[in-house]
Protein backbone atom coordinates (compact mmCIF):
# COMPACT_ATOMS: atom_id res chain seq x y z
CA UNK A 1 0.00 0.00 0.00
CA UNK A 2 2.71 2.45 1.07
CA UNK A 3 4.07 1.87 -2.25
CA UNK A 4 1.01 2.97 -4.34
CA UNK A 5 0.93 5.76 -1.75
CA UNK A 6 3.45 8.23 -3.23
CA UNK A 7 3.04 7.63 -7.05
CA UNK A 8 -1.09 8.98 -5.94
CA UNK A 9 0.24 11.78 -4.41
CA UNK A 10 2.02 12.35 -7.64
CA UNK A 11 -0.99 11.75 -9.83
CA UNK A 12 -3.08 14.37 -7.71
CA UNK A 13 -0.16 16.49 -7.68
CA UNK A 14 -0.13 16.66 -11.38
CA UNK A 15 -4.01 16.89 -12.36
CA UNK A 16 -4.21 19.61 -10.33
CA UNK A 17 -1.10 21.35 -12.18
CA UNK A 18 -2.75 20.46 -15.35
CA UNK A 19 -6.32 21.78 -13.86
CA UNK A 20 -4.07 24.99 -13.28
CA UNK A 21 -2.85 25.30 -16.48
CA UNK A 22 -5.55 24.96 -18.47
CA UNK A 23 -8.65 26.32 -16.00
CA UNK A 24 -7.68 28.84 -13.56
CA UNK A 25 -4.65 30.40 -15.87
CA UNK A 26 -6.99 31.18 -18.54
CA UNK A 27 -9.02 32.93 -16.31
CA UNK A 28 -6.41 34.70 -14.15
CA UNK A 29 -4.82 35.68 -17.18
CA UNK A 30 -8.48 37.05 -18.65
CA UNK A 31 -8.83 38.73 -15.63
CA UNK A 32 -5.62 40.45 -15.87
CA UNK A 33 -5.66 41.40 -19.49
CA UNK A 34 -3.41 38.87 -21.00
CA UNK A 35 -3.41 37.55 -24.46
CA UNK A 36 -6.62 36.00 -25.13
CA UNK A 37 -8.59 39.60 -23.73
CA UNK A 38 -5.75 41.04 -26.13
CA UNK A 39 -6.66 38.95 -29.31
CA UNK A 40 -10.81 39.54 -28.22
CA UNK A 41 -9.80 43.58 -28.38
CA UNK A 42 -7.77 42.88 -31.20
CA UNK A 43 -10.71 41.22 -33.31
CA UNK A 44 -13.00 44.01 -32.19
CA UNK A 45 -10.84 46.46 -33.80
CA UNK A 46 -10.16 45.42 -36.68
CA UNK A 47 -13.87 44.80 -36.65
CA UNK A 48 -14.83 48.40 -35.68
CA UNK A 49 -12.15 49.41 -38.54
CA UNK A 50 -14.30 47.07 -41.43
CA UNK A 51 -16.95 49.38 -40.56
CA UNK A 52 -14.76 52.41 -41.07
CA UNK A 53 -13.06 50.94 -44.60
CA UNK A 54 -16.66 50.72 -45.69
CA UNK A 55 -17.36 54.32 -45.57
CA UNK A 56 -13.53 55.35 -46.76
CA UNK A 57 -13.49 53.45 -50.14
CA UNK A 58 -17.35 54.58 -50.68
CA UNK A 59 -17.66 56.79 -54.05
CA UNK A 60 -17.79 60.02 -51.32
CA UNK A 61 -14.47 59.61 -50.23
CA UNK A 62 -13.09 58.08 -52.61
CA UNK A 63 -13.50 60.47 -55.32
CA UNK A 64 -10.57 62.77 -53.60
CA UNK A 65 -8.76 60.16 -51.87
CA UNK A 66 -7.31 58.92 -55.25
CA UNK A 67 -3.69 58.90 -56.48
CA UNK A 68 -4.22 60.28 -59.68
CA UNK A 69 -3.37 63.95 -60.20
CA UNK A 70 -7.03 65.70 -60.54
CA UNK A 71 -10.57 64.77 -58.80
CA UNK A 72 -12.68 61.90 -59.79
CA UNK A 73 -16.54 62.53 -59.46
CA UNK A 74 -19.85 60.58 -59.97
CA UNK A 75 -21.00 57.39 -58.44
CA UNK A 76 -18.85 55.61 -60.72
CA UNK A 77 -15.55 57.32 -59.88
CA UNK A 78 -14.67 58.85 -62.99
CA UNK A 79 -11.96 61.70 -63.36
CA UNK A 80 -13.32 64.99 -63.08
CA UNK A 81 -14.86 66.73 -66.14
CA UNK A 82 -12.43 69.70 -67.79
CA UNK A 83 -9.02 67.94 -66.44
CA UNK A 84 -9.00 69.28 -63.34
CA UNK A 85 -5.85 69.00 -61.59
CA UNK A 86 -5.17 68.52 -57.62
CA UNK A 87 -1.96 71.28 -57.27
CA UNK A 88 0.36 71.54 -54.72
CA UNK A 89 -1.98 71.94 -51.66
CA UNK A 90 -4.67 70.21 -52.97
CA UNK A 91 -7.06 72.88 -54.01
CA UNK A 92 -6.59 72.84 -57.56
CA UNK A 93 -4.43 74.48 -59.58
CA UNK A 94 -3.24 78.03 -60.34
CA UNK A 95 -6.21 80.11 -61.46
CA UNK A 96 -8.64 77.04 -61.82
CA UNK A 97 -9.24 76.29 -58.02
CA UNK A 98 -11.69 74.15 -56.34
CA UNK A 99 -13.42 77.40 -54.83
CA UNK A 100 -14.18 78.49 -58.90
CA UNK A 101 -16.87 76.51 -58.61
CA UNK A 102 -17.03 74.54 -55.43
CA UNK A 103 -19.01 76.83 -53.14
CA UNK A 104 -19.58 76.56 -49.23
CA UNK A 105 -22.92 74.43 -49.59
CA UNK A 106 -24.26 72.59 -52.43
CA UNK A 107 -25.78 74.41 -54.95
CA UNK A 108 -29.31 74.56 -54.77
CA UNK A 109 -30.37 74.54 -58.35
CA UNK A 110 -30.51 71.46 -60.61
CA UNK A 111 -27.36 69.62 -61.52
CA UNK A 112 -25.23 72.53 -59.92
CA UNK A 113 -21.83 71.94 -58.22
CA UNK A 114 -21.46 70.40 -54.39
CA UNK A 115 -19.59 72.26 -52.14
CA UNK A 116 -18.60 72.73 -48.58
CA UNK A 117 -16.73 74.65 -47.00
CA UNK A 118 -13.44 73.76 -46.88
CA UNK A 119 -13.81 71.85 -50.47
CA UNK A 120 -10.20 70.59 -51.37
CA UNK A 121 -8.59 67.13 -51.92
CA UNK A 122 -5.64 65.76 -50.13
CA UNK A 123 -2.39 67.32 -50.87
CA UNK A 124 0.03 66.33 -53.66
CA UNK A 125 2.83 64.94 -50.67
CA UNK A 126 0.05 63.07 -49.05
CA UNK A 127 -2.64 62.10 -51.11
CA UNK A 128 -3.75 59.46 -49.14
CA UNK A 129 -5.21 57.68 -51.66
CA UNK A 130 -7.12 54.65 -51.16
CA UNK A 131 -8.26 53.32 -54.30
CA UNK A 132 -6.91 49.71 -55.26
CA UNK A 133 -5.51 49.50 -51.37
CA UNK A 134 -6.70 46.53 -49.64
CA UNK A 135 -8.31 47.27 -46.34
CA UNK A 136 -5.49 46.43 -44.32
CA UNK A 137 -3.69 48.48 -46.43
CA UNK A 138 -5.88 51.23 -45.97
CA UNK A 139 -5.78 50.71 -42.45
CA UNK A 140 -2.09 50.54 -42.42
CA UNK A 141 -2.20 54.16 -44.77
CA UNK A 142 -4.31 55.76 -42.53
CA UNK A 143 -2.11 55.57 -39.12
CA UNK A 144 1.32 56.28 -41.03
CA UNK A 145 2.05 59.97 -40.26
CA UNK A 146 4.37 59.98 -43.21
CA UNK A 147 1.11 59.71 -45.06
CA UNK A 148 -1.38 61.02 -43.04
CA UNK A 149 -0.13 64.58 -42.43
CA UNK A 150 1.51 63.71 -39.28
CA UNK A 151 -1.81 62.62 -37.44
CA UNK A 152 -2.32 60.11 -34.54
CA UNK A 153 -5.05 58.07 -34.93
CA UNK A 154 -6.76 60.41 -32.52
CA UNK A 155 -6.30 63.52 -34.63
CA UNK A 156 -8.42 61.56 -37.33
CA UNK A 157 -11.60 62.20 -34.99
CA UNK A 158 -10.98 66.35 -35.96
CA UNK A 159 -10.91 65.55 -39.56
CA UNK A 160 -14.13 63.56 -39.37
CA UNK A 161 -15.88 66.50 -38.23
CA UNK A 162 -15.04 68.92 -41.18
CA UNK A 163 -17.85 70.15 -43.02
CA UNK A 164 -16.57 68.29 -46.23
CA UNK A 165 -16.04 65.05 -44.59
CA UNK A 166 -20.11 66.30 -43.16
CA UNK A 167 -21.18 66.80 -46.71
CA UNK A 168 -20.62 63.45 -47.55
CA UNK A 169 -24.11 62.41 -45.74
CA UNK A 170 -25.94 65.32 -47.29
CA UNK A 171 -24.09 65.19 -51.08
CA UNK A 172 -27.09 66.53 -53.16
CA UNK A 173 -29.47 64.53 -55.26
CA UNK A 174 -27.74 62.32 -58.03
CA UNK A 175 -24.85 60.74 -55.21
CA UNK A 176 -25.19 57.92 -53.37
CA UNK A 177 -24.78 58.09 -49.73
CA UNK A 178 -21.50 55.92 -47.96
CA UNK A 179 -22.78 52.80 -46.28
CA UNK A 180 -23.00 54.03 -42.58
CA UNK A 181 -24.59 56.67 -40.98
CA UNK A 182 -22.48 59.19 -40.18
CA UNK A 183 -22.82 58.55 -36.44
CA UNK A 184 -22.11 55.10 -36.88
CA UNK A 185 -19.23 55.66 -38.84
CA UNK A 186 -17.91 57.99 -36.16
CA UNK A 187 -18.76 55.53 -33.71
CA UNK A 188 -16.46 53.00 -35.37
CA UNK A 189 -13.74 55.06 -35.65
CA UNK A 190 -14.04 55.70 -31.93
CA UNK A 191 -14.07 52.14 -31.22
CA UNK A 192 -11.25 51.56 -33.24
CA UNK A 193 -9.15 53.97 -31.58
CA UNK A 194 -10.15 53.09 -27.97
CA UNK A 195 -9.16 49.15 -28.98
CA UNK A 196 -5.89 49.76 -30.12
CA UNK A 197 -6.40 51.00 -33.67
CA UNK A 198 -6.06 47.52 -34.99
CA UNK A 199 -5.58 46.51 -38.69
CA UNK A 200 -6.39 43.83 -40.60
CA UNK A 201 -4.07 41.61 -42.41
CA UNK B 1 -35.16 88.96 -50.66
CA UNK B 2 -31.93 90.21 -49.03
CA UNK B 3 -30.20 93.36 -48.86
CA UNK B 4 -26.37 92.17 -50.01
CA UNK B 5 -23.55 94.38 -50.05
CA UNK B 6 -20.04 94.21 -52.07
CA UNK B 7 -17.64 96.11 -54.57
CA UNK B 8 -17.81 95.41 -58.32
CA UNK B 9 -14.75 96.82 -60.08
CA UNK B 10 -13.97 98.83 -57.09
CA UNK B 11 -17.24 100.32 -56.67
CA UNK B 12 -19.64 99.82 -53.88
CA UNK B 13 -23.05 97.91 -54.62
CA UNK B 14 -26.21 97.29 -52.73
CA UNK B 15 -29.02 94.84 -54.28
CA UNK B 16 -31.91 94.12 -52.89
CA UNK B 17 -31.92 90.17 -54.24
CA UNK B 18 -32.31 86.52 -53.57
CA UNK B 19 -29.23 85.59 -51.80
CA UNK B 20 -29.74 82.23 -54.20
CA UNK B 21 -29.28 84.52 -57.45
CA UNK B 22 -26.48 83.60 -59.45
CA UNK B 23 -23.68 86.27 -59.01
CA UNK B 24 -24.32 86.20 -63.21
CA UNK B 25 -27.66 87.14 -63.08
CA UNK B 26 -26.78 90.10 -60.77
CA UNK B 27 -23.96 91.20 -62.84
CA UNK B 28 -25.76 91.16 -66.03
CA UNK B 29 -29.31 92.21 -65.09
CA UNK B 30 -29.17 93.93 -62.24
CA UNK B 31 -25.87 96.09 -62.39
CA UNK B 32 -25.54 96.07 -66.13
CA UNK B 33 -21.84 94.26 -66.70
CA UNK B 34 -22.82 92.30 -69.66
CA UNK B 35 -18.92 92.00 -70.42
CA UNK B 36 -19.22 88.01 -68.52
CA UNK B 37 -21.24 86.05 -70.20
CA UNK B 38 -23.71 82.72 -70.11
CA UNK B 39 -22.32 79.32 -71.34
CA UNK B 40 -23.41 76.15 -69.37
CA UNK B 41 -25.03 77.56 -65.96
CA UNK B 42 -23.37 74.38 -64.23
CA UNK B 43 -19.90 75.57 -64.02
CA UNK B 44 -18.77 73.34 -66.84
CA UNK B 45 -17.33 76.04 -69.31
CA UNK B 46 -15.60 78.77 -68.18
CA UNK B 47 -17.28 81.51 -69.74
CA UNK B 48 -18.62 83.13 -66.88
CA UNK B 49 -15.79 83.39 -65.13
CA UNK B 50 -15.07 86.78 -62.57
CA UNK B 51 -12.67 87.43 -59.81
CA UNK B 52 -13.90 87.10 -56.25
CA UNK B 53 -10.75 88.65 -54.16
CA UNK B 54 -8.62 87.91 -57.11
CA UNK B 55 -9.49 84.22 -57.57
CA UNK B 56 -11.24 82.90 -60.57
CA UNK B 57 -14.68 81.63 -60.40
CA UNK B 58 -18.02 80.84 -61.89
CA UNK B 59 -20.35 83.54 -61.61
CA UNK B 60 -22.89 81.41 -62.76
CA UNK B 61 -22.45 78.90 -59.59
CA UNK B 62 -21.85 81.33 -57.08
CA UNK B 63 -24.93 82.80 -54.99
CA UNK B 64 -24.64 85.99 -55.07
CA UNK B 65 -24.68 85.99 -50.97
CA UNK B 66 -21.30 83.99 -51.23
CA UNK B 67 -19.97 87.48 -52.28
CA UNK B 68 -21.30 89.40 -49.73
CA UNK B 69 -18.80 91.85 -48.34
CA UNK B 70 -16.43 90.86 -51.03
CA UNK B 71 -14.29 92.18 -53.78
CA UNK B 72 -15.24 90.97 -57.38
CA UNK B 73 -13.55 92.02 -60.41
CA UNK B 74 -15.16 91.66 -63.79
CA UNK B 75 -13.98 91.44 -67.22
CA UNK B 76 -14.91 95.38 -67.40
CA UNK B 77 -12.72 96.38 -64.32
CA UNK B 78 -9.86 94.50 -65.68
CA UNK B 79 -8.44 97.85 -66.78
CA UNK B 80 -10.08 101.36 -67.21
CA UNK B 81 -8.04 101.66 -70.59
CA UNK B 82 -6.98 97.91 -72.05
CA UNK B 83 -3.66 98.09 -70.47
CA UNK B 84 -3.56 94.95 -68.41
CA UNK B 85 -1.22 92.64 -70.28
CA UNK B 86 -3.64 90.11 -70.66
CA UNK B 87 -5.59 92.63 -72.44
CA UNK B 88 -3.00 94.08 -75.05
CA UNK B 89 -1.87 90.39 -75.40
CA UNK B 90 -4.95 89.41 -76.57
CA UNK B 91 -4.95 92.37 -79.38
CA UNK B 92 -1.79 91.91 -80.28
CA UNK B 93 -2.18 87.99 -81.12
CA UNK B 94 -5.67 88.82 -82.56
CA UNK B 95 -7.01 85.84 -79.86
CA UNK B 96 -10.46 85.76 -80.26
CA UNK B 97 -12.93 84.19 -83.11
CA UNK B 98 -16.30 84.55 -82.32
CA UNK B 99 -15.34 85.93 -78.98
CA UNK B 100 -17.96 84.96 -76.66
CA UNK B 101 -15.89 82.93 -74.27
CA UNK B 102 -13.16 85.42 -74.71
CA UNK B 103 -14.15 86.95 -71.37
CA UNK B 104 -14.13 84.40 -69.29
CA UNK B 105 -10.83 83.01 -70.87
CA UNK B 106 -9.04 86.47 -70.27
CA UNK B 107 -10.24 86.58 -66.24
CA UNK B 108 -8.84 82.89 -65.90
CA UNK B 109 -5.62 83.77 -68.01
CA UNK B 110 -5.46 87.07 -65.54
CA UNK B 111 -5.93 85.21 -62.18
CA UNK B 112 -3.12 82.62 -63.35
CA UNK B 113 -0.78 85.38 -63.98
CA UNK B 114 -1.43 86.96 -60.68
CA UNK B 115 0.17 83.82 -58.75
CA UNK B 116 2.46 82.88 -61.35
CA UNK B 117 4.93 85.33 -63.77
CA UNK B 118 6.37 82.82 -66.10
CA UNK B 119 3.91 79.91 -66.38
CA UNK B 120 4.76 77.25 -68.55
CA UNK B 121 2.90 75.31 -71.26
CA UNK B 122 1.98 72.69 -68.91
CA UNK B 123 0.69 75.46 -65.97
CA UNK B 124 -1.34 77.46 -68.64
CA UNK B 125 -2.78 73.88 -69.54
CA UNK B 126 -3.74 73.18 -65.95
CA UNK B 127 -5.12 76.56 -65.35
CA UNK B 128 -7.50 77.17 -68.50
CA UNK B 129 -8.91 73.72 -68.29
CA UNK B 130 -12.16 75.14 -67.20
CA UNK B 131 -12.38 77.60 -70.18
CA UNK B 132 -13.67 76.01 -73.15
CA UNK B 133 -13.64 77.48 -76.91
CA UNK B 134 -15.74 76.24 -79.51
CA UNK B 135 -13.50 77.87 -81.71
CA UNK B 136 -10.91 76.51 -81.07
CA UNK B 137 -8.62 79.24 -80.17
CA UNK B 138 -6.21 77.21 -77.49
CA UNK B 139 -3.19 77.86 -79.21
CA UNK B 140 -3.64 81.34 -79.58
CA UNK B 141 -4.94 82.03 -75.75
CA UNK B 142 -1.48 79.54 -75.03
CA UNK B 143 0.58 82.26 -76.95
CA UNK B 144 -0.94 84.98 -75.60
CA UNK B 145 -0.67 83.94 -72.16
CA UNK B 146 3.22 83.76 -72.87
CA UNK B 147 2.57 86.87 -74.07
CA UNK B 148 1.05 88.43 -71.19
CA UNK B 149 3.70 86.94 -69.35
CA UNK B 150 6.59 89.29 -70.94
CA UNK B 151 4.30 92.39 -70.43
CA UNK B 152 3.97 91.95 -67.12
CA UNK B 153 7.54 91.53 -66.79
CA UNK B 154 8.31 93.96 -68.62
CA UNK B 155 10.40 92.36 -71.44
CA UNK B 156 8.05 93.36 -74.10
Amino acid sequence: MTGHAIPNFLLRVAIWMVAVFFYVLPLFLESSGGPQANAQENDKSVLAFRGVASVLTSPRCLNCHTSADGPLQGDDNHPHAMNVKRGTDGKGSAALRCRACHQTENAQFLNGSPGAADWQLPPAATPMAWKGLTTGEICRALKDPAKNGNRSPQDLIPHMETSLVRWAWSPGPGRILPPLSREEFVSRLKEWIDTGAACPE
Amino acid sequence: METIRFTVNGKSVELQIDPQTPLLWALRERLGLTGTKFGCGMALCGTCTVHVNGNAVGSCVTPVSAVRDQQVTTIEGLSRDRSHPVQRAWLQIQVPQCGYCQPGQMMGAAALLAVNKNPSDSDIDDAMAGNLCRCGTYARIRKAIHLAAELSRGQK
